[in-house]
């Protein structure tokens, strides 16, 4: 029976493409595979528009949206009609035609990134050689719609917006890859089902996630790190600050294509935590021995909304850092640390089973925690801002 | 060390998160066109016209002196000065405005027509649901919709409207003192003339 | 040859084409783009996997990037006085026909020199790894002390240019 409740989805697919030709069904898979995918990450995304506000509403006490259904549940639902009715202005003097590519270039490339995502045991739509690359791949290429909106909007917030956002992600993606390699280190293998193979198994009822060991539990948490400036969130969401550049590149963009702005950024936040689950939280694994009769995408969801609590707990909670603290952070605090951890990986990888390893490892990455924080993250003294053109 | 503050606010906000579902102190907003909150004496939102008494036409404050027009930062206020005058409250005679218009889709409530108001005639407002589907013609507020009695001008804000109508009773009262020193003066001055011209008379009919 | 080939290879060649033709700089420099994209797509139907997602991550992700940061920060883009080509343009066709033509020569030539393989290689990212870590490892390693020697002397010279200021 859990076998068979693990495996619903398989089976469904299985059943549902037998009333089919013989020919046809590989395509049949694809595409019931797409569209359950898509579908399930789309409502994902509706339903964490609603958390999200009704998460920071209650941290900042307030009650959140509660008027639409019960606990303003339908609020999605409302959003998405104003969404679609609303007038799509184009600025007169916009790129029409980049303006046009910039949000549908955005939508498919992360739509594509949701492909390689392992969300349940023998539940992966593409199984590549590859799969991590691809992933980083995806993501690089990103970088270019988000240059594309800003450029061609014709406005300086929107151009100012997008080159803030390009830097930062440049910036991140290096701590990003950096702490992703640990654990293809360890696993040995690029291929994310592989991955989360690795982690299976249970030490007593504890797990063998990634995370409970000293380089993973580092990685996990700059990959967080970088996964926040990736996907531009508070307080990485300088690239959109309102009080500084109205939305960013962004800007010029409304109605239905300010929704796929903001599908877009929703499930370019899902597939990075997809795939920070997949590396350091054991993918569809149970947490605890005992419990893996639950199916396994319950857990992968399980976790993956999780990780989104965590995005805005922190999101609550932290300021918008300055551009300069910005740079500072990812290029003298998180890519010396991951450099480390990296090192650290390869020690733990070689000195084998035993206690010595933890205790070697725990100390390097915590001693080289505290002296990064203090030397790379000491408060430096500004000078007067001196103006090239303005004085 | 590195991320201690992190921590802390992150616990902060964590406690808030479960603190507003368990007490419900804590949660400072009001449900808000079922629940209404009085709004402090001192809140304003955009100006309107005072009058006294109980026509709004014949109680105008306003002389149309064009001071807040001139003043308004972002040149909302539109007046139209009259070419005739007519009495004011204490009857003295009075430019009005024939017009009166404010825009408030640009008003910024700066509140800056009160302040150059020589007349105490512009006063802000409380007033918040001003929304309309008619966002050209709506949003100008004309002088009879800005026009409110002065008791209302008190029911609002209780404090300044004592303070403004005891500066008008004793602005008036110092106007009537001079006029009736100045009628006196007069009618001394017309007193000594006739005296004087009494005087004369016997004097040059004796000459 | 098959539909997807025939589609990749019109989307690469068109993007090439634009990038040369287009009069504004960034739309040259977003049909290079699609460009890139055409030929890892390329490289993706034909199984090579590893090549085709470094042609996107080097290619679109910092090659792309770069030309558009270079052509922002540079000069103003929108401008562009004179002719769409240079004075030169006959020369460098000749050039490009010129290497268009040996590389030509030399895939025809090799087509029937190689004997016709019929098992389709599988070279996977371990493999690769292994290569790049065990025969080509000291290329790999002049390679990277080269990309060194650049970024420290990219550093050096953006910090002179601050003393200089203050």
């Amino acid at each position: 029976m859990a076998q068979n409740l693990d495996q619903i989805f398989v089976l469904l697919t299985g059943w549902m493409v037998s009333y089919l030709p013989e020919w046809l069904r590989p395509y049949g898979v694809a595409v019931l595979g797409v569209v359950g995918v898509l579908a399930v990450y789309v409502t994902l995304f509706a339903l964490t528009t609603w958390f999200e506000r009704k998460g920071l509403g209650r941290m900042q006490n307030r009650y959140g949206p509660n008027r639409c259904g019960p606990f303003g549940l339908f609020q999605p639902v409302a959003d998405g009609i104003k969404a679609l009715t609303k007038e799509d202005l184009v600025p007169r003097s916009a790129d029409q035609v980049v303006h046009f590519l910039a949000p549908l270039v955005l939508l498919i490339v992360i739509c594509m990134g949701l492909a390689i995502l392992p969300v349940g045991r023998n539940m992966v739509l593409v199984d590549m050689d590859a799969g991590l690359l691809f992933f980083f791949a995806l993501g690089a290429s990103t970088e270019l719609s988000v240059f594309m909106a800003g450029w061609s909007s014709r406005n300086k917030f929107s151009l100012l917006g997008a080159m803030r956002a390009i830097a930062q992600m440049i910036s991140y993606e290096v701590p990003l890859l950096l702490s992703a390699i640990s654990a293809v280190m360890i696993a040995g293998t690029l291929s994310l089902p592989k991955i989360v193979e690795a982690q299976a198994g249970f030490s007593g009822i504890l797990p063998h996630w990634y995370v409970f060991t000293p380089w993973g539990f580092a990685g996990a948490v700059i990959f967080g790190i970088a996964a926040k400036a990736e996907t531009n969130r508070c307080p990485f969401d300088l690239p959109e600050g309102e009080s500084e550049l109205v939305a960013g590149y962004f800007t010029e963009y409304s109605g239905f294509k300010f929704a796929i702005f903001f599908i877009a950024e929703y499930l370019g936040m899902f597939s990075i935590s997809s795939v920070s689950v997949t590396l350091f939280f054991g993918g569809w694994g149970a947490p605890l021995s005992f419990l893996t009769f639950i199916p396994s995408w319950i857990w992968f969801f399980a976790k993956v909304l999780t990780i989104i609590f965590v995005f805005i707990w922190v999101r609550a909670t932290l300021p918008r850092l300055r551009q300069d603290q910005l740079m500072n952070f990812a290029w003298k605090f998180l890519l010396p640390l991951s450099l480390i951890n990296l090192g650290v990986t390869a020690l733990w990888r070689f000195m084998g089973d035993g206690w010595q390893r933890w205790i070697v490892c725990a100390a390097i990455v915590i001693v080289s925690y505290i002296v990064l924080g203090l030397w790379g993250m000491r408060r430096q003294h500004v000078a007067p801002r001196k103006y090239s053109y303005a004085d | 060390m590195l991320g201690e503050g992190i921590i802390k606010g992150l616990l902060e906000t964590a406690r808030n998160f479960v603190g507003s579902y368990v007490s419900k102190e804590r949660l400072t907003t009001v449900q808000y066109p079922e629940e209404r909150w009085e709004a402090p004496e001192a809140s304003r939102t955009f100006p309107f016209l005072v009058y006294d008494g109980d026509e709004w036409l014949a109680g105008l404050r306003c002389t149309s002196c064009q001071i807040c027009e001139k003043e308004c930062p972002p040149k909302c206020i539109y007046i139209e000065k009259s070419a005739d005058k007519k009495p004011d409250a204490v009857g003295k005679m009075q430019f009005y405005p024939t017009r009166f218009d404010i825009d408030i889709s640009v008003c910024m409530s700066c509140q800056i027509c009160v302040e150059v108001c020589p007349f105490d005639s512009i006063k802000m407002d409380r007033i918040f649901e001003l929304s309309t589907d008619d966002r050209f013609e709506g949003l100008i507020l004309d002088r009879q919709k800005l026009a409110k009695s002065n008791s209302y001008y008190h029911q609002i804000h209780p404090t300044e409207a004592a303070e403004v109508d005891a500066a008008l009773a004793s602005e008036r009262a110092a106007a009537a003192a001079k006029a009736k020193a100045a009628a006196e003066a007069v009618a001394a001055k017309a007193a000594a003339a006739k005296a004087a011209a009494e005087n004369a008379a016997p004097a040059g009919g004796g000459a | 040859m098959s539909p997807v080939f025939y589609l990749l290879a019109a989307i690469t060649i068109a993007g090439g084409l634009a990038a040369v033709l287009l009069k504004k700089l960034v739309h040259c420099a977003l049909a290079a783009a699609a460009a890139f994209a055409g030929l890892a797509l390329l490289f993706l139907s034909l199984d090579a996997q590893f090549a085709g997602f470094v042609q996107f991550l080097v290619y679109l992700g910092a090659v792309a990037i770069l030309i558009v940061f270079a052509i922002l920060l540079t000069r103003n883009a929108e401008e562009q006085d004179g002719g769409l080509f240079s004075r030169t343009w006959f020369a460098g066709l000749v050039v490009a026909a010129a290497v268009f033509a040996v590389i030509g020569w030399a895939v025809l030539r090799s087509g029937s020199v190689l004997p016709n393989q019929l098992a389709v290689p599988t070279a996977t990212v371990r493999d690769i790894g292994v290569a790049l870590m065990g025969r080509y490892v000291l290329p790999l390693e002049i390679v990277a002390l080269l990309l060194t020697a650049a970024t420290i002397g990219a550093v050096i010279v953006a910090m002179h240019e601050k003393e200089g200021e203050q």
